[in-house]
This record gives structure tokens, sequence and C-alpha cells, in this order.
């Protein structure tokens, strides 16, 4: 029974999962509740999670297989959020697309619940299948949509999430026959043991690790599916992909690499392909990013560059030290940071183009005489992605920086700021169109009430904790500090 | 919390003015002279009240986010050094409010903006924790940005983004040396950073300098990162330019007086040569580029370069005179610029051309303005009784000693500025009448020469009495060079 207590969280939203679809079943009349059996579920999962911070009583289940700790729970909440604002901002789409309705919040959360296992992972194989669980769903929500462009980012998405799979599972398996065992603790003991003999293995072994989950994260060179499926996937499901997976991701990666692969002389060859990683993520997204007029793509290429952002923090943590927390904290805190910003902005983008039938940047001229609220919110989730004061993308940035400054790494950070720099001209440019855009029709865009919660749930979040970033900041800290000790 | 209230007021009043109903939009005018004209008094208030000599005053601090070696405060004060910038940003910006209370278009995001930029400069100069300090930095762009791209006139859009891509290239820098100093200091607080002495940081402390004075560089403007000015400056309405050449450029000066000399002060002396040549170039290139604009606002925009090439120049010397002086003639050229973009301003709204060629016999049609016009004019060229000419003499007298050439070299300089102002007014005033501007009302409305009086009131009262001001400076300066001095 613990051990059911113990992944409880994930458990509520699996049944939840269960429920919507026995629901559509026996009760077709009453679809409208659909959606809110799902955040029941999500609620239940965020109370259960609470219950073991105020336990404070963090253990581990499955012969150490999984583990809650404040890393974990600090996940769980985030992608519980992440879910829920999901969640309500589809509600409106999902209504107007009408068909299987019960079978998009049931893959939702089932991806969901994917996502929260891995927060909590710690040997490779449940690493695995929490990846698979959070990802299958997502291939298939990305080709939900009805039209052609749809079905092609699913296939894309699919094929190339196999891929990766494929070089994971390499990875993994040279990891395996090198240590014997698939726990992430025996493989660090092995590693330490006699690891220096092995270290070409082990090198190969990181890289093909982090192919696979740099396809995840979206990082540069593994980013090609990123503009076709985040234009192509419905909008709420781009969002989903654009935040869930990708924190998912930079979760797995930071508890493998350092609660496995953390000694040090590996450290600094990994440490190294994640700076470069970074530096070219950061570049090319913003470079490209510059050039579309499709704000779905213009999205997706900013999520490639924000990634290289978390790729700095990554590469600052693995240069160990005092100062390791800090850059740990520092990623965590860009994890959930980006995670509201960039479903601010999402969810915006699907207010808007609902309503205008265009995804094209020309388009939102004059949006703030149209719809002020939502050009205002969008403006500020765009500012806080450009990390410009006073909201979260600014701290959340500058942790990362400082990381990457105290870690050496002073040429990554100068790249970093630059591509602000860069970065903040498209995103700038977007608000200005919609401040200064003069509007073809002056007609008001009637928003609907869902994706106005939704909405205005990320962007106050992204201006509270622009202001005081103190509570962020603390459970990050304390999500970061399990590393401290190994 | 005097300090506090004076910062904030601005932008509380700005606050105000957006919450007005739209019909009575016509009253964020009498709102916005209203909050400046309270900042100015609580300004003045506190400027008698100041004990010279004393230090930092007026302190207002508070820890704001203290997360681990992360300690951020809440620090504002004042000393010698910023007081009298304090009053003259609130000064300005009741004249800035003045002169655009003829505004239609729009005028409550008019005056709210301009109410926040007040706030926004009024944080930099009194803002003692260096990120704080950088967020007011940041927060001055969002104003200026709208102020210029929504207000302005001529390719207005090109030039806000380029104001604002020039800045924020250069507080990219300016972050990582930010974070760098902090990093090694171990706080953010700079009144401690300028009283410790740092001699290592994770970066080579001539880089960390080097980074800073980019950042302020850009502000200041010097040769070759000043292209953004004359584009800003011409594009932007009047009041923007007032506040522009007025206290946005001191920004730069106080600041590298402020960090760069102060917390390197070792860094300071070896690169004091290069600032004092980078100074007495600006002052040069400046004058002579100045020769060739048709434009009078670009012509302002120039000299403006040429100027504050005075200011880098007494910096660059380093020593308490020269200092003084450079401060001084951050003072005087804020009111003598701010007064000739005022009248430049009236003049531009009778004729509606800034072109020299088209211009001639004003002194006829306007004798009011083109009397301002020959004051101001007078007043930059450094005539002897009015503030610029005691903010040269003191740089001169207190950089010659130690960078002779480069004095010399800025000397022809200052003739050259003769040349040309005095070139520009008689092809504007004086001349022959042209009769297209027979109608011209000089006397239309009583607001738009109260604030020119007041500016030449407080350009003579400076001008005459320096003491004023120089027994406010002398002491904040002294304890600069003295660290300088070692």
């Amino acid at each position: 029974m613990s051990e059911l207590d113990i992944v409880g969280p994930q458990l509520a939203i699996l049944l939840a999962a269960g429920a919507v679809l026995v629901w559509d079943a026996l009760l077709p009349s009453q679809r409208k509740a659909l959606p809110y059996i799902a955040l029941a579920g999500i609620l239940g999962a965020a109370i259960w999670t609470s219950t073991w911070v105020i336990r404070g009583d963090f253990q581990t289940a499955f012969d150490g297989t999984f583990a809650i700790d404040q890393y974990a729970v600090f996940f769980q909440y985030v992608f519980a959020g992440i879910t829920a604002i999901v969640v309500i901002a589809s509600i409106d789409w999902v209504d107007r697309v009408g068909r299987r309705q019960s079978e998009y919040f049931a893959l939702v959360l089932t991806a969901s619940a994917g996502l929260m296992f891995l927060a909590g992972a710690r040997d490779l194989i449940t690493i695995f299948l929490a990846l698979e669980l959070s990802s299958i769903p997502q291939y298939i929500l990305a080709g939900w949509g009805k039209d052609q462009r749809s079905s092609e980012a699913g296939m894309k998405y699919l094929l190339l999430g196999a891929i990766a799979s494929a070089l994971l599972l390499y990875g993994m398996a040279l990891l395996y026959g090198f240590a014997g065992s698939t726990l992430l603790t025996d493989i660090s003991a092995a590693i330490s043991e006699h690891g220096a003999d092995n270290r070409s293995l082990l090198v190969v072994a990181s890289v093909l690790l982090i192919a696979g989950f740099g396809f995840k994260m979206a990082v540069v060179p593994f980013q090609m599916w990123v503009p076709d499926v985040y234009q192509g996937a419905p909008t709420p499901v781009a969002a989903f992909l654009s935040v869930g997976s990708k924190a998912a991701a930079f979760a797995v990666v930071m508890r493998l690499f350092f609660e496995g692969l953390g000694e040090q002389f590996l450290s600094n060859d990994w440490a190294m392909i994640f700076a470069v990683i970074a530096a070219v993520s950061m570049t090319l997204g913003n470079v490209f990013a510059i050039v579309q007029r499709d704000i779905k793509r213009m999205l997706g290429y900013s999520s490639i560059a924000q990634a290289g952002n978390f790729m700095i923090g990554l590469a600052a943590i693995s240069i160990a030290g005092e100062h390791f927390v800090q850059g740990a904290s520092g990623v965590l805190l860009f994890v959930a940071a980006y995670a509201f910003t960039n479903l601010g902005a999402f969810i915006a983008v699907i207010g808007i183009s609902q309503r205008i039938g265009s995804d094209d940047i020309a388009d939102y001229a004059g949006m703030w005489r149209r719809a002020p609220l939502l050009a205002l919110a969008l403006a500020f989730c765009l500012i806080s992605l450009a990390g410009i004061p006073p909201t979260a993308g600014f701290w959340a940035k500058l942790y990362v920086f400082n990381a990457g400054i105290q870690a050496d790494l002073v040429w990554l950070v100068i790249i970093g700021v630059l591509n602000s720099v860069v970065s903040a001209y498209y995103y700038l440019a977007v608000v200005r169109q919609m401040f200064m855009g003069e509007a073809e029709e002056e007609q008001r865009l009637a928003i609907s009430p869902t994706v106005g919660v939704a909405l205005g749930v990320a962007t106050v979040g992204v201006i509270v904790f622009g202001i005081i970033p103190t509570p962020l900041v603390d459970a990050a800290r304390e999500a970061a500090a399990i590393f401290a000790v190994s | 919390m005097l300090l506090t209230l004076l910062v904030f007021l601005p932008a509380f009043a700005g606050l105000l003015i957006l919450l007005l109903p739209a019909d009575r939009a016509g009253y964020s005018r009498w709102l916005a002279l209203l909050g400046s004209l309270v900042a100015l008094a609580i300004s003045i208030g506190m400027f008698f009240d100041f004990q010279t000599g004393g230090g930092f005053q007026f302190v207002d601090r508070a820890s704001w986010i203290d997360v681990g070696s992360f300690e951020i405060q809440y620090f504002l004060a004042v000393d010698g050094l910023s007081m009298p910038l304090v009053v003259l940003t609130t000064f300005l910006t009741v004249a800035a409010v003045l002169v655009s209370f003829s505004i239609e278009h729009r005028p409550r995001a008019y005056f709210a903006c301009l109410m926040v930029l007040s706030t926004a400069v009024l944080g930099v100069f009194t803002a003692m924790d260096f990120l704080l300090f950088f967020l007011f930095w940041e927060l001055e762009l969002f104003p200026m940005y709208l102020l210029i791209s929504v207000w302005g006139s001529g390719r207005r859009e090109y030039s806000a983004m380029k104001f604002v891509l020039y800045t924020v290239a250069g507080s990219a820098f300016m972050l990582v040396a930010i974070l760098a100093l902090a990093f090694s200091a171990g706080t953010f607080d700079m009144e401690v950073l300028g009283t410790s002495t740092i001699t290592t940081a994770v970066l080579p402390l001539g880089w960390v300098f080097l980074f800073l004075f980019i950042g302020f560089a850009v502000k200041l403007p010097i040769v070759p990162l000043h292209t953004w000015l004359p584009d800003a400056h011409s594009d932007a309405p009047t009041a923007v330019s007032v506040m522009l050449a007025g206290v946005l450029l001191k920004m730069g000066g106080y600041a590298i007086i402020r960090t760069c000399v102060t917390i390197l002060p070792d860094q300071a002396n070896d690169y004091g040569i290069w600032l004092a040549a980078i100074g007495s170039i600006s002052v040069l290139y400046g004058a002579f580029v100045t020769f060739r604009q048709t434009d009078v606002k670009r012509l302002i925009a120039y000299s403006s370069v040429s100027h504050m090439g005075l200011v880098l120049l007494g910096i660059g010397a380093l020593g308490t005179t020269a200092m003084v002086g450079a401060a001084y003639q951050m003072l005087a050229h804020g009111l003598i610029t701010g007064m000739l973009f005022v009248v430049v301003g009236l003049m531009y709204e009778r004729t509606h051309t800034r072109e020299i060629g088209r211009l001639g016999g004003l002194a006829r049609q306007m004798p009011l303005i083109a009397t301002g016009l020959v004051f101001a004019g007078f007043a930059s060229v450094g005539l002897p009784s009015l503030a610029g000419f005691i903010a040269e003499i003191t740089v001169f007298l207190g950089a010659f000693q130690k960078h002779e050439w480069a004095v010399i070299m800025a000397i022809f300089g200052v003739v050259l500025s003769a040349g040309y102002i005095l070139w520009t007014l008689q092809r504007v005033v004086f001349g022959p009448v042209r009769h297209e501007w027979d109608e011209a009302d000089d006397q239309k409305h009583w607001w738009e020469h109260a604030s020119v009086i007041g500016l030449a009131a407080l350009v003579i009262l400076l001008g005459v009495y320096p003491s004023l001001i120089m027994d406010m400076l002398d002491p904040a300066i002294g304890v600069v060079s003295a660290r300088v001095a070692g």
C-alpha cells in the first residue's frame, strides 16, 4: 500500500483518465462535464503531492526505482499546473472540434501521468517507460486535427520520436552493460569504482542519451520537428508539447546525469557538450525565429532558443562545487517560469487565432483595440520570454546566467545575453504589431471565458513571480538541494 | 520613505491617469502636471534638507529577495552626486509635461508613459542595489519605445526600435559585468561594492570595467555608439527629446562615475586615458558632424554628442575638479539642451518645418521664441555667467594637467560649437523675413513659455551661483577620486 501511496498523484490522474472515458460511454449527453472530471483528477494529484510535502517524509518505492523527494514534488506541481492550464484552455477548442472529446482528455491525462512518473524516476527502465507513457499520447494528440498539416505533424513527431527512443535505449543499454544495473545509484557507484577505465564507453553512452533527450528538449541539432509540429498540431496540443515534454526532459536529464553520471571526470565531458548545444540552440533558434511570419512557428523556434538557455544552467551545474545548488535551482526556476510563460503565450494565440482564423503575425495588428486584455496578457508573456523585468522570465534568466558566470562559463553567458537581445527583437515585434499596428477590422473579438481563465492564471503567475520571485526561488532551491548530498 | 515616495509618485500619477474614464481624458495633463509638481516640490525639499558631505542620505532599505548567497535589496539613497540629478529630473519632467500640454492624440497613454519614464530615471539615479539599478535602467525602455513610436514623427518605429536595440545590447554586457562583480564581491549592494576592494573576479577585472562602460557609453553616447541618438531625437516628440537629452543621457555619465570609477578604481586608473581620448574624440567628431546638419533637431542631437564628450573627458581625468566639472556639465547640458529642444519644439509647432534652409528671420514674427532660442544657443556655446561656461571651464581646468592634449583637442571642439550655434542662429532667427509665417502666434499658451522661463532661470542661477551645486558635488566626488588616487 505504501508504494501505491507514493505514486498516488500519478494514480489519481490515471483514474481521472479512465473516469473520463467511462463517463462519456455512460452519459454521452453530459459531455460538458468531461474537462471538469479531468481537472478534478489533476487537483487530486496536486493535493496528494501536497500531503507528501506536509508529511515531509520523502522515500523511494519499488526497490528504489521511483522516488518522491523535493525534486519530484517540485516537478509534479509544475506538471499538474501545466496540465490543468492546458485542459482549461482546450475546453473551447475541443467543443468546436466536437468529436472524440473523452479520448482527447484521456490522452492529455495519460501523457501528464507519464510526465509525473518521469519526475521521480531513478531507474533507466522506469525512465524509459515513463517517457513512452508520456510520448505516445502526445504523438496521437499532435495528429488530432482534421487537416493534412496536423496529420503530417503527428507522423513526423512519431517517426522522429521513435528514432530518438531508439538512440536513448541504445545509450541505456550501454550503461546497463557497463554497470550491470539500471538503478541510477548503482550506475553511479559503478562509475566511481571503475569508470575511469571505460571512459570512452561512458562518453558514447552520454552522447546517445543526450541525443535521445535532446529530441524531447528540442535543442539543436535535434530540433527539426519543432516548427512543423508546432504549426501543424492543434494549438492546445502544441502548447502542451512545448512545455510539458520539454520540462520533463530537463527534469529527467538533470536527475540522470547528476545522480547517475555525476562523476567529475565524466561531467566535464558532457558539460562541454551541453555548453556547445546551448550556444548553438540559442543562436540558431533565435535567428530562425526572426524571419518567421507564422506566430506558432515563431514560438516553435523561440522554444528551441529557450531550451538553449536551460542548457546554460545544465552546463553550469556540472562544474560541481559549492555553487552547485544555485545552478540547479536556476534551471528549475527557469523550467517553471518558462512553462507558465510559454503556456500563456500559446493560450493567447489560441484565443486570438480561433477568432481571426489566422496564425499570421501580420494579422495581429491592432489587437490591442480588438481584444485589449488578451493583447496585454500576450504582451506580458512575450516580455517574459524575452527576459525583460518585471516578469518571471527575467529572474529565470538572471539565475541561469548567474550560474553560468559562477561556473566560469563567461563566453556562454555572453552568447546568452546577446541572444536575449536578438530574441527581444522578435518578441517585441509582435507586441509592436498588436499595439501600434493598424487593424483592418475594428470589430471586438469575443474571447471564450475558459481561455480567459487559463490565460489569466498563466499571466498573473508571470507577473506575480516577476515582482515577488522569492517563493518560487525558494522552492527551486529546495528541490535542487537533493543533489547537493550526492 | 521620502525617497520611495518621490521615485514612485510619478508612476502612481501615471496609473491614475490610465484609470481616467475616456470622456475625462482631458484631465490627464492636469494630473500629470500635479504629480510632477509635487515630485519637484519633494525633491527641492530634499535638496535643501540634504547634509552636504554627509554621504548617502534618505536611505530606504529592505531585503527584497534573499535566497542563499544571492541577496537583492530594495535600497534607495542619494548622495551629493545624485541629489542634483534627481532635482534635474523632476524639474525637466515638469517642463516635459508643460510642453506636451496641447497633445491630443491619446493623451492618457502619453502622460502615463511620460510619468513612468520619470520614475525609471529617478530610480536609476537613486538605486543603490546594482540589480535594482539594472531593473530601473531597463524599465526606462518601455515608455521611451512607446513615446517615440506612437507619438513621434518621420521614421518613428525605426528610430524607436534602434534606440531599444542599442540600449539592450549595451545592457546585455552590463548584466554580465554586474553578475561577475556581484559574484566575486558576494553582494549587489553598491555602497559596499564602492568601499570594498575587488581584486579578482571570474572575468578579468579590465573586462568587467569594459563591459560596464559599454553599457553606459551607449547611453552617454560616445562616438561610435552614438548613431541612435540623432534618429531618436529627430523622430521623438518635443517632450521626449527634452527628457532624452536632459536626463536619459545623464544616466550614462552618472553610472560611469557611480559604478565604473567607484567600484573599480584601479581599472579606472588604467583606462582613464582612453576615456579621456574617447571623450575628446566625441567632442571633436560631434562638433564637425553638427556643422553638416540641416535639421535643427538633428543639429542639437549631434551637439549633444559633442557636449557629452566633455563629460567623459572630465571623468577620464579622474581628479576631483575634473569629475565635478563632468557632473556639472551633465546638469548644465541637461538644462540647456532641454531648453533648446523646448524652444525648437515651439518653433516647429508654428512653422511645421525643422529644415534650417526653409527658416529665417523668425526674430520678427516670433520674438519671444527667437529670444529663447538665442539665449539657449548662447548658453550652449558656453557664454560666461551661464551654466555651460562654469561646467566647461571646470572640466578643462581639472583635466588639463592629466591629459593635456585631450583638453586641447576638446577646446577646439568648443570653439567649433560657437561656430555652428551662431551660424544656425543667424540662419534661423535673423536674416530676411519669410512671409509664410506672418500669421504665427508667438504667445499662444502660457504653459509653453512657463517651461522656457523656468529653464532659463536655472541656467542663469547655475551660471552665477555655482557653489549651490558645487558644494554638494565636491565631497561626493572627492570620495570617488580619493579611491582612485589610492
